[in-house]
This record gives structure tokens, sequence and C-alpha cells, in this order.
């Protein structure tokens, strides 16, 4: 992973000195809260419904187990010894004290760490594919490409101040894993013809209020005018972005308006100023970062070692794990390992500090010490020897992080919604625990396959839920928690928003509904097809009929 | 007299900024005596009243108003000025930039508005080298805002190169 050189961590310590004076200023009187508000949340300080919430970046979700190991000291010295992690690779401290934020991004200096533009309206961490550098069908590993970008955005002179945040995801291998096309901007590493690496650029896709699937602003990209041609764009978005309502202030907003193809132009023409400038990444300086990302020491192993497949053979409940858990590795003999942080009773991507030092612990017997955070809330162990699953499986289990649910239906992406969260209409935790409960039974989620249901408190959307294949959204009507649920979302290469079923439900009748859902599913399926794919094939109104099955219920405006 | 901050000295300035106001006309609006930063519309209504009169004058773009505008006129200006209605408001970093970088304008650029201590060093980046800092705050005070970071990744007007470029030259400022 990248390490830090002087130059990196003197800029770390300037910063967790200058946010120390704009916290003493605040506290002093001579900062107000008014103008304190953007610089907190530059560093991660949200002012939350029970007080403060602190979201620490883990850049394009690398983690080391050293890195881990610090958070839960601090989780257990400054939290209640628990950690949330984020649908963008952060992790979320939510019972920090004010005064004490600043000692907090100290310490976390210390293992290069910070909370640098995890939120506000600026460029915000880099998010990318959780098997960046293992996935076989990667063809450019992202990692370095999300450091430059890391640097470049960092303190950015010109785009500090956006109308609105702005996201960057990046991916590099067939398959996109990284939801690149729900984001502001999306970055598919590819080369050309002639082998010129590069990147196809997706813009002006987003969640939230408005669902957009990102469109491509440009085929082919080559490498080296990645950083001139991002600023081309931000440039554009900076000055021409709406300011005038925070709901319409996102760059999809400003691409649907002008149409991709003005928007295209615009940047071009913007880009004609700025192309082959001093920003023009240079193949030295890709080298350089790039060595950084060198892959570990790997021995010379076969694949399916005889350890894996005998405890495969005689134990029932590693080979379900194994079969959900463990993902195919580059090299022949590795694996890429998912710790569930969905395990029944628990709040989705919570992980409390004992699981954070075992986490950190399995990382550094089994996986070169290193750690990824999954955008599904989720930690991956991204270089594990084959041979020693059943060792990790053991030691995982007893933390509580080997639930074999990876990938199904229990898998949910939650947000922290209504119990902390205050934008939130509805809280999401209670409704994934009940979902979780009615779906304990193991060989049936197995037997329903891949099934992805995400659940959001509010509009902004933070959980996903538009591109899951169940999504839940939580909508207050007259002061009352309700839900409402769509069908048919999907991530990847062919992400796709879902559909609203209809009008919204109670709390109590989400599970109901969902199992509703998964009937319809289970009854119409052949053999071969995935949740997703009957729903293709039948479409919503099965679906749609089911659910609304004896309950009277007529649209209000609140739907 | 009004202070402000000029090469990162507070230094007095005599100029006055000429806004207007509810009901009055670009056309018909009284010039001051003193020196005068005119707003777009001025500028666009009296130009040859402005370019004839002995008293020096200079131009002020609000935040939505773009530096395309004043491109071919720069060398009548004996200063411009950006506005930040609210700090948060980004897009003048945006037009100082292209002031600087794609219009080459030289001389004094001043920000102006709800201009603060802890955005500073960023607008200072892209080209400012003139700050009438926010009258309620200690422009003193303010001065620290320049002394946040030793070092920067990007290119801007203040450092053309990125970071990366000079380190491979082996010259960053330290490290
Ligand atoms: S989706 Fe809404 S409720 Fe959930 S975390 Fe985001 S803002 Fe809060």
């Amino acid at each position: 992973m990248y390490r830090y050189d002087s130059i990196d961590r003197q800029l770390l310590q300037e910063r967790v000195a200058q946010y120390r004076g704009q916290i003493e200023r605040n506290l002093a009187g001579t900062l107000s809260d008014d103008e304190l508000r953007p610089l907190r949340l530059q560093n991660g300080l949200y002012i939350q419904r029970h007080g403060p919430m602190l979201r620490i970046a883990i850049p394009y979700g690398i983690l080391a187990a050293d890195q881990l190991r610090k958070l839960a000291e601090l989780s257990r010295r400054y939290d209640r010894a628990v950690g949330h992690f984020t649908t963008r690779h952060n992790m979320q401290f939510n019972w920090p004290k004010f005064e004490e934020t600043p000692n907090i991004l100290a310490e976390l200096s210390e293992v290069d760490m910070h909370a640098i533009q995890t939120s506000g309206n600026c460029i915000r961490n880099i998010t990318t594919d959780k098997f960046a550098g293992t996935a076989p069908d990667e063809s450019s590993d992202p990692r370095p490409i999300a450091e430059i970008l890391r640097q470049w955005s960092t303190f950015h002179p010109e785009f500090s101040f956006l109308p609105r945040k702005f996201k960057i995801a990046v991916s590099g291998s067939t398959e996109d894993r990284s939801v690149l096309r729900v984001h502001d901007v999306g970055i598919e590493l590819i080369d050309a013809a002639d082998g010129t690496p590069g990147a196809r650029i997706f813009v002006g896709g987003g969640l939230g209020r408005t669902p957009l699937i990102g469109q491509v602003v440009r085929e082919f990209l080559p490498r080296q005018h990645l950083l001139t041609y991002l600023e081309a764009i931000l440039r554009v978005y900076n000055r021409y972005g709406r300011r005038d309502n925070l709901f319409k202030a996102r760059i999809k907003i400003l691409v649907n308006a002008l149409g991709i193809e003005d928007f295209s132009k615009q940047v071009e023409a913007e880009w004609a100023h700025l192309k082959d400038g001093p920003a023009t990444l240079t193949d030295a300086e890709f080298d350089r970062i790039a060595a950084h990302f060198a892959p570990p020491a790997y021995a010379t192993l076969g694949d399916d070692p005889a350890e894996y497949a005998s405890a495969r053979a005689s134990t029932p409940a590693f080979a379900a794990w194994a079969k959900r858990s463990v993902y195919p590795h580059r090299v022949p003999g590795y694996a890429a390992v998912t710790l569930s942080l969905k395990a029944p009773g628990k709040a989705p991507g919570d992980i409390t500090d004992v699981q954070m030092d075992a986490a950190a612990d399995l990382a550094d017997r089994f996986s070169f010490g290193e750690l990824r955070v999954a955008h599904e809330q989720n930690l991956v162990l991204p270089n594990v020897r084959q041979a020693d699953l059943p060792a990790l499986w053991a030691e995982a289990r007893a933390h509580g992080l080997a639930t074999a649910n990876i990938g199904l239906l229990t898998d949910m992406i939650c947000c922290p919604g209504g119990d902390l969260c205050s934008l939130a209409n509805a809280r999401s935790v209670p409704i994934a625990l009940a979902v979780h409960e009615v779906f304990d039974d193991l060989d049936y989620l197995h037997d329903l396959g891949e099934l992805s249901l995400n659940i959001s408190g509010c509009m902004n959307s933070c959980g996903h839920h538009h591109v899951a294949n169940i999504g839940v959204l939580g909508i207050d009507k007259n002061d009352e928690e309700w839900y409402q649920i769509s069908i048919g979302g999907r991530q990847g290469n062919a992400t796709r928003i879902g559909k609203i079923l209809g009008p919204s439900f109670r709390a109590d009748e989400v599970t109901a509904v969902v199992q509703a859902l998964v009937a319809v599913y289970v009854e119409q399926r052949t053999p071969t097809e995935r949740f997703i794919d009957t729903f293709d094939r039948l479409g919503i109104e099965p679906f749609k009929a089911r659910a609304y099955q004896g309950r009277d219920r007529r649209k209000t405006a609140h739907d | 007299m009004t202070e402000i901050i000029k090469d990162a000295r507070v230094v007095d300035d005599a100029w006055q900024t000429l806004k207007l106001a509810e009901g009055d006309a670009a056309e018909t609006v009284a010039l001051p005596a003193a020196p005068t930063l005119v707003p777009l519309a001025v500028w666009r209504a009296r130009r040859d009243e402005l370019l004839a009169r002995q008293t020096p004058f200079g131009l002020w773009l609000d935040s939505h108003e773009g530096p395309e505008e004043i491109a071919d006129d720069l060398k009548h200006f004996a200063l411009v000025a950006v506005n930040f209605p609210k700090f948060a408001d980004g897009r003048g970093y945006s037009t100082a930039r292209l002031l600087r970088e794609r219009y080459g304008y030289r001389g004094e650029l001043r920000a102006i508005g709800d201009v603060l201590r802890d955005q500073l060093f960023l607008l200072r980046r892209c080209g400012f080298d003139a700050f009438a800092v926010r009258a309620d705050k200690d422009i003193r005070d303010a001065l620290a805002g320049f002394e946040v970071f030793s070092e920067r990744y990007q290119s801007a007007v203040d450092e053309p190169l990125p970071l990366f470029r000079r380190r491979a030259a082996g010259e960053p400022s330290h490290g």
C-alpha cells in the first residue's frame, strides 16, 4: 500500500494544527458556528442528533492492520468501543466529544490517517474495487490512480467550495464493483487498442433525490491527461453548477440540464487550455506511485490445496462460508476473503473494538497485514493462502466475523438512519434487524442465492437503496415512519435504478413485503435464475400484486 | 482608513467599492471622486466616461460573472476584484485562476466580500494577492491564514508545478 513520505506527513500534521486552531477559535467565540461548519465538515465532523459524529477517511478502502488497531484503540478511548463502516470506505465514530476531535485527528495522523474531505462540498474520498490488485478480471490496478487522485484532490486550491459534494470512483476490472456509474465521476480504466493506458470517463451519476446513471463524457482518455481533464470537468461544474438550490446542486443536474453532448463540449473547450499543461501526469510519477502497490511476496502455490478441499468436505458450515466469502484471486493458491459485518442482531457495518483488533490480527497472520473496506460495509482480507482458510474461518467465526451471508439477502447495506442521523426520515437499522431475524435460516438464504437488499433512512440514499434488487427507503408521513420499497435495481456494469412498487408501507409491514417478493421469486424461478433474473423476465407486476395482496393501500401525497 | 492585506502585509487602502443599491441604475449612479471599484454593469454602461476621468478606477466581478466578460479590457483597470457573497461560494477561485493563467492579468487581484482567514491560503494559491478581510474580523489575526501548509500537491498560480514534478526534479520545499 502507499507509504506516506515526509511531505505527506508534514501536510497531515499541519492539517491537524489548522483544525485544532479552528476548534479553539470557535470555542473562544472568534469563529462563528456558521463559519466553522464548512471547515469542520471538510474534516469529517458533523453535528448529529445526539452530538458530534466524526467520519474518518479510509482512502480507496485500504487499511493496514496497524491502522485498524489504531481505530480500535480510538473507539475505546473516545467513543463507545464501536465504529461504523460506510458505503464510501469511511469509518464513523458516533459518540466523540467535540473538544476532543482535534486529539483524535492528531492520534490518527500518527498512523497516516485523517478525516480530510470526508464531508463538505469538495472532492470526497476516492473509492474503488474492494478486490483491487487481486481480482482475476482486473486489467488495470485502480490503486495507483486512486492515490494520485487522493494527492491531487487534497486541499485542492480551486475546488474546495464546490456547489455540492463531489464523489469519484475508479475501477479497472471487467465487471465494475465500485458502483462507478452512480458517482459524480466514474473512471473506468481501460487500454486503447494499441495498448495506451487510459480510461473511459462517466459523469453525472448519483443517487439521492434524483437518481441518475452516469453517462460517458469521454470514451477514451489517455492516462496522462486524467488530472487536467478532471480539472476541466470540475471547473465547468464549479462555475456553472447550481448554487441556489441544495437539491439541484450536484453535477448530475448540470449534466442533465445541458445534455451530455453540450456538457462534453464545454469540458473539451475548457480542457483545450489545460491539456498538456504542468498538471499532465508523467509516466515517472505513475510508476513511482505504482511501485507502492507492488504485489506482496506471494509463495508459489497451487489452487485448491488438500487442506482447503478436505475442510469443505468435512465441515458443511465451513463449506457454506467458503462458498460466500471466498473470492477468486489472480495468484494461484490465494483467495480474497470477505469478513462479514452483517451478523444477526448487529447493525450492518458496525464493528466493535475487539473485532477490529481481531480483524487486524487476522490480516497480520493471513494477509500480509492489509485489509480493504468494501462499499457493502464489510472487510476484505485481500491476500489469503487457500490452505489457511480453515484456520482463518475458525478465528473469524469466534469473533462474529464469519456469517456466511456475503452477497445474500442479509448482507444488507444499511445507513445509520434515524437512530443517529439528523437528516433521517425514519430509522433504518431496526428494519435491517427485523429482516435479518426473519431470514435467519442460512440454508434457506443460500437457496435464495444472490439478492441485494439495501436500506436508506432518507432520500440522501447513503444506503444505496436505488441500486439494490430490493430497496427500502424511509419516508416521513405525518411524523410516522413509513417505507417505500423498490425492486429491480442493480449495481455493476448493468447498473440500474429500482422501480418503486407503489404506496409505502408501515415499519411492521416491511418484512412481510420482503417475504412476499421473495415468495414470488421462489415460486417462479427457473433453476438457473437469480432473483434479479426472474424479475427481469416477469417484470414488476407479479411482485407488486403479491406485495399489496390483502393490503388496502391508497396513494397519498407522501408516496 | 480601511485596511486590507496586500502581499501578506496589512496596508491602508483608499479604494471604494461601488455597489448598485436597489433603484440605482448603472447608467446614472453617481461615481465617487475617490478611486473606485465599479461593477461590471457600470463599466459596460459608462466605459468612455470612466476612461476619460482622471480618477483611477478598477472593476469588481460578482461571483456569477465570468472573467471572459472583461478579458479584453484588463489593461484599463487599475485593479480587479472578485466578490465572495458567501465564503462558501467558490466560483471566485476559478475566476481568479482564469484571470491569471488564461487572460494574463498581472495587476492587483483582490478578494472582497465574505473574505475570512481560513480561506486565505487557497485564495492566494488561485492568484489573489490582496484581501479585503470582512470588516468585523481582526485583519492581523487573519494573516495567520497564509501560514497553514508548507507544501501543495497541485499546480496553481502560486506554484505552477505540481508536487510530483518538483519531487522528480528533487526540489520540493522540504522533505
Ligand atoms: S440516507 Fe439519510 S438517514 Fe441515512 S445516513 Fe444518509 S442522510 Fe442519514
